[in-house]
């Protein structure tokens, strides 16, 4: 069995890190290069940098940076963020990406998977999906990174999950809008249903605020890895106090 | 030229270069197949798919490849490319080592493809594994698995034990990423550039 990942996401805005609150109101938490080397050295299983209003401002990453971060790191990375062709997922894995994540542009246009998939193997290709309960289901929602640009899509979450792995997800990063940046712990129920419609890796986001949460979605939801940003740039909680917890519940982990 | 990593196609060889220039090592990316062969060793790195990865073999560096004589590191699906046949796509590999690759089987329990830290069993001491331990962890991202046979010197479990790495003369694979298996990839990395040529 491989390890249950735990992963640091970097939420990039203007090339600094930032911490928001569901999706709104930033601070300034340090350089992205500098970060990523200091959960790599926690012991972080994966990079995961995200620039978090690239597609809502119609740009995608900045390479250079992306160069700059990949250069020094040893560890898996994940870039995210405006990224709506072809020719740009390839320009991420170039300057040093592994995976590119897509959210948006897969809403708008999802055989972008499929042709991402197609060039680069479907390894590549993450799928981000935020989604919420509204009206007694799970509804996509899109261009989250701002609060100005936020808006719901016709598909549900469980719907789009199942499509996009159709299309070649390598893997869907479900981000759990209503649990994010509360803290409250990662949103079970909705990461079970997604789990069960799923043959590919299914990763957590949204909602990690100690490190028994991590725990608690291992265990109810068998995801294969779970994603944070706010509580690992705080320092209120840490890689390896996270990883402690995962496997004081009898679950493998890299320590 | 110490390092020569074989362009093919689309993939992550960004990261194999940039782990070689963090271990010092010159490395040039490249198709050509005249430095290729000039090459004192070769990196043959994990993209895309083995019936794509084939095709563009097939332009001329597929003889390159067997016929190379100094060390040779498949990683991944360059691991893969290195036996008779492929079951992703059907394809002939490149025949250095005999057997076939085959695809991990889908479960509920094991999502595929099988991505993430798994631990390496070491099986045989090799140079290329040197003070790499048993229960170290690699990073895997991998559908399809080669075989466990005479050539295996580490192994590691989904489902079912395939190759992590091996080993038969001047030819080195692993299905893990060195390139971002932190310290443990270094090592191997590392490990592989030291070889004699």
């Amino acid at each position: 069995m491989p390890s249950k990942r735990i992963i640091a996401c970097l939420d990039v805005k203007a090339g600094r890190v930032v911490k928001g609150v569901r999706f709104e109101g930033h601070t300034d938490m340090g350089d992205p290069a500098e970060l990523a080397q200091r959960y790599r050295d926690e012991g972080a299983d994966e990079i995961v940098i995200y620039d978090i209003t690239a597609s809502a401002e119609r740009r995608t990453i900045d390479y250079d940076w992306l160069a700059r971060v990949a250069r020094v790191l040893d560890i898996p990375l994940a870039v995210a963020g405006g990224i709506r062709s072809c020719e740009q997922a390839i320009a991420c894995l170039e300057h040093g990406a592994d995976k590119v994540s897509i959210n948006s542009p897969a809403l708008e246009r999802p055989e972008l998977i499929s042709e991402i998939a197609a060039v680069a193997g479907s390894q590549c290709v993450v799928v981000g999906v935020d989604s919420r309960m509204i009206d007694g289901a799970w509804r996509t929602f899109q261009y989250t990174g701002a609060a100005e640009t936020i808006r719901r899509t016709p598909r549900l979450m469980l719907d789009w999950i199942a499509e996009a792995q159709e299309l070649g997800a390598g893997e869907i990063v479900l981000n759990c809008m209503d649990q994010d940046g509360v803290r409250g712990g990662y949103d079970i129920a909705q990461l079970q249903a997604a789990r069960e419609r799923l043959r590919i890796p299914l990763v957590a986001s949204g909602g990690a605020g100690a490190p028994s949460h991590f725990a608690d979605v291992f265990l109810q939801a068998d995801v294969s890895a779970a994603l944070a940003a706010g509580i690992f740039h705080s320092g209120a909680v840490s890689i390896g106090d996270v990883k402690r917890a995962v496997r004081g519940a009898g679950l493998e982990v890299r320590l | 030229m110490d390092v020569a990593v074989i362009k093919l196609g689309v993939g992550n060889t960004a990261s194999v270069m940039f782990a070689l220039e963090r271990l010092g090592a010159k490395a040039v990316l490249t198709d050509d197949p005249v430095r290729i062969a000039e090459a004192e060793r070769m990196i043959l790195p994990g993209v895309g798919a083995a019936a794509a990865a084939m095709r563009l073999l097939d332009g001329g560096l597929r003889d390159v490849l067997r016929e190379f004589s100094r060390p040779l590191l498949g990683i991944c699906l360059g691991q893969q490319l290195l036996y008779d046949y492929s079951q992703e796509g059907g394809v002939a590999g490149l025949g250095l080592l005999p057997g076939e690759v085959s695809a991990l089987e889908a479960t509920s329990q094991l999502p595929t493809p099988h991505m993430g830290w798994s631990a390496l069993q070491i099986d045989r001491e090799n140079a290329l594994l040197e003070g790499v331990n048993s229960g170290d962890y690699a990073y895997f991202v991998h559908s399809f698995v080669c075989p466990v046979d005479d050539a295996t010197v580490a192994t590691a479990d989904y489902g079912r034990a395939f190759s992590a790495a091996v080993a038969r003369g001047n030819l080195f694979g692993c299905q893990f990423h060195p390139e971002r298996s932190g310290a443990v990839g270094a090592r191997v990395l590392r490990n592989f550039i030291g070889l004699p040529c």
